[in-house]
């Protein structure tokens, strides 16, 4: 078996083979050890020119990848914990979200920041948080969040190479350990063979379904998982529609689906609040009016806590999910 | 670059004054969006500097930068046309006063976060073995900012082609600096190992050759250099929010930097100049007046590739 972290690490690698203007950016990135995560790892020892270990500045960092894209190279710059993202906040919605547009078009700046997100490893506030939602209302940013379904070499090299705009690379850290492109026997999976594409799973041979999930990232494990316990402990089938680009919003994947269940329920990680569910319930309800009914599962409103039946509490669980459908699957 | 010829200085720095000088008078018409931040007083630095600069090298600027943008070369007609929103503004009238973009000429409004950028394209002219260099023009307000000091440590450790120019105008929009800034300024760069010049000065000549070595330097590859100019200026942070004291500006004037490379030119030569630079300016904003506003059809999306 291949892993998630492992794809991304030979996604890196034939980035920086295909082209001599990919060059890779953090802390602590530089061989033996080769990144927090490991994704970058082996990669300083093939490029020592163009994988660079900086210091702790991720302002500073993402700054120097906006100067780098600016001048033709196409970096991707690696923020240990997407926690630390707000410390490059400036760099990424005021200056590399703009510079194309604000200059009529003249320059482009194609840069892939890459992040390891979410919990559930008792990291404690400061470095469990899903924070992407705080940055898909920015125009001119394009946030792509990795999935275990499909290839997430693939998924990295059409940001990193076939990309001219500013991205944001969501990783969650929990999705680094598993099998990349799932093979799913109960389960017909389907891509939409978009540039950033959404996947779309029903269990195989089940009726038509009562209700869609929608997910990204580790909450679409989740979210998988739950619409199996649904179609057996209860009965009620589901569909799962997993966007992978969180931002610009993209209608179609989930409005083919809903128009079939005219019932929505978004998991996310992050707190529900004006979050990435609300967005879609509000995309989805615009264009299906009284036919929608949605509920939205996520975090609690809380900073995340370190010990693990507190944190357990706070972030969102397949019986959370369980609960939600089953409501909304009983509504009217 | 060769020497500068006296007369090439003084008709640099008189179209930055008489551009300048232009705008403040005209703002009040309603010609003109938003606000500006001119840099009339300042004149001396732009164009000491960046006689030095190659065609290919980058210039770096931030939201006074007018003067470094009609020193780079950028089109004085452009600028005016920016400024009132037109169609042929230098960036269409989407930039505005502070945002200006043409060839490898950068501005942008928020203070500090540009020299992250411009050591990131020091970066990028490194691995390119480009022998381009980047000037970064930054201020006495900008050295608040945190990020200023990650980029100063990067493009030492890294040893970057950028030159850091501050220009030290004494005043961050209100405040004057010893209200702002702890230590001395280069100190600040001593502290990375890079090295610094000073030059107390409005003279352009001074300032051309002081920068010359600062620059010197930078290209022979061996990292990053700075350059620190004190210098002041003469109209408001913007335009009417000027709360210093009208005998302190009075004393400056002495010091203006016009006046004294005026003083270097024959009375006829220099009356020529003076004729060439205001038609110059006049023609300019006429031009831009006369020119269609920016079209609301031509707005493109935020991003270059649709979903």
């Amino acid at each position: 078996m291949t892993s998630v972290l492992e794809r991304l690490n030979q996604g890196l690698l034939a980035c920086l083979q295909a082209s001599g203007q990919v060059v890779v950016l953090g802390e602590d990135l530089v061989d033996p050890y080769g990144g927090a995560f490991k994704v970058t790892h082996g990669l300083s020892t093939r490029f020592p020119e163009r994988v660079l270990g900086s210091p702790v500045s991720e302002a500073g960092i993402v700054g120097i990848g906006v100067g780098l894209a600016l001048r033709g190279f196409r970096p991707v710059v690696e923020i240990m914990f997407g926690d630390f993202l707000m410390l490059a906040g400036d760099q990424l919605l005021n200056h590399a979200a703009k510079l194309r547009w604000m200059s009529n078009d003249q320059v482009t700046v194609p840069l892939v920041v890459r992040t390891p997100m979410g919990g559930r490893r008792g990291y404690g506030p400061t470095h469990s948080q899903s924070l992407e939602k705080h940055f898909l209302g920015a125009p001119g940013l394009r946030t792509v969040a990795l999935t275990a379904l499909g290839d997430p070499a693939q998924q990295l090299e059409q940001a990193v190479l076939r990309n001219d705009d500013p991205l944001l690379f969501v990783e969650h850290k929990l999705l680094y350990a598993l099998q990349a492109g799932l093979e799913l026997p109960e389960f017909d999976l389907q891509q939409d063979g978009r540039r950033y594409p959404a996947y779309h799973l029903r269990l195989r041979g089940a009726p038509p379904p009562a209700l869609t999930l929608a997910a990204y990232g580790y909450s679409a494990e989740l979210a998988r998982q739950a619409i199996f316990d649904l179609a057996y402990q209860y009965e009620i089938f589901a569909d799962l529609v997993v966007p992978t680009q969180l931002s610009p919003f993209d209608d179609p994947p989930l409005l083919e689906s809903l128009s079939q269940t005219g019932r929505l329920l978004t998991v996310e990680e992050g707190s529900t609040r004006l979050g990435w569910g609300a967005e879609c319930v509000a995309r989805m309800t615009e264009r299906l009016g009284p036919n929608l009914r949605a509920v939205r599962v996520g975090a609690a409103e809380t900073p995340i806590p370190a010990a693990g039946s507190l944190e357990a509490a706070t972030l969102p669980q397949v019986e959370d999910i369980l609960d939600a459908a089953r409501r909304l699957a009983g509504s009217p | 670059m060769g020497q500068a010829s006296h007369e090439e200085l003084y008709r640099g720095m008189l179209r930055i004054r008489r551009f300048e000088e232009t705008v403040l008078e005209q703002f009040p018409r309603g010609e003109f969006y938003g606000t500006t931040h001119t840099y009339i007083g300042q004149e001396a630095d732009a164009v000491g500097v960046l006689h030095w600069l190659n065609a290919e090298d980058i210039v770096v600027s931030n939201h006074r930068c007018h003067g470094h943008f009609l020193a780079y070369g950028g089109s004085m007609h452009g600028l005016a046309a920016e400024l009132m929103g037109r169609a042929s503004g230098v960036c269409g009238g989407r930039g505005g006063s502070q945002h200006l973009q043409w060839r490898a000429f950068y501005a942008n409004g928020i203070l500090g976060g540009t020299v992250p950028l411009a050591t990131g394209m020091a970066l990028a002219e490194k691995l390119a073995a480009s022998g381009r260099i980047i000037f970064s023009f930054i201020g006495d307000g900008t050295l608040g900012e945190g990020v200023v000091y990650e980029s100063f440590n990067m493009a030492a450790l890294w040893q970057l082609p950028v030159l850091f120019v501050v220009e030290n105008n004494r005043y961050a929009q209100s405040t004057p600096i010893e209200r702002n800034l702890a230590g001395t300024i280069e100190g600040r760069f001593e502290a990375f190992g890079i090295p610094v010049d000073t030059v107390e000065t409005t003279d352009v000549l001074t300032i051309l050759e002081s920068a010359q070595k600062a620059i010197a330097r930078v290209r022979s590859g061996t990292g990053p250099a700075a350059l620190v100019i004190q210098t002041y200026r003469f109209a408001p942070h913007s335009k009417g929010d000027d709360t210093r004291d009208p005998a302190e500006i009075e004393r400056y004037r002495e010091l203006d930097p016009l006046t004294i490379h005026a003083e270097r030119i024959e009375p006829a030569e220099r009356s020529r100049i003076e004729q060439d630079v205001e038609q110059e300016v006049a023609a300019a904003f006429e031009a831009a007046r006369a020119d269609p506003p920016a079209d609301p059809g031509t707005i493109t999306p935020a991003l270059v590739e649709a979903p």
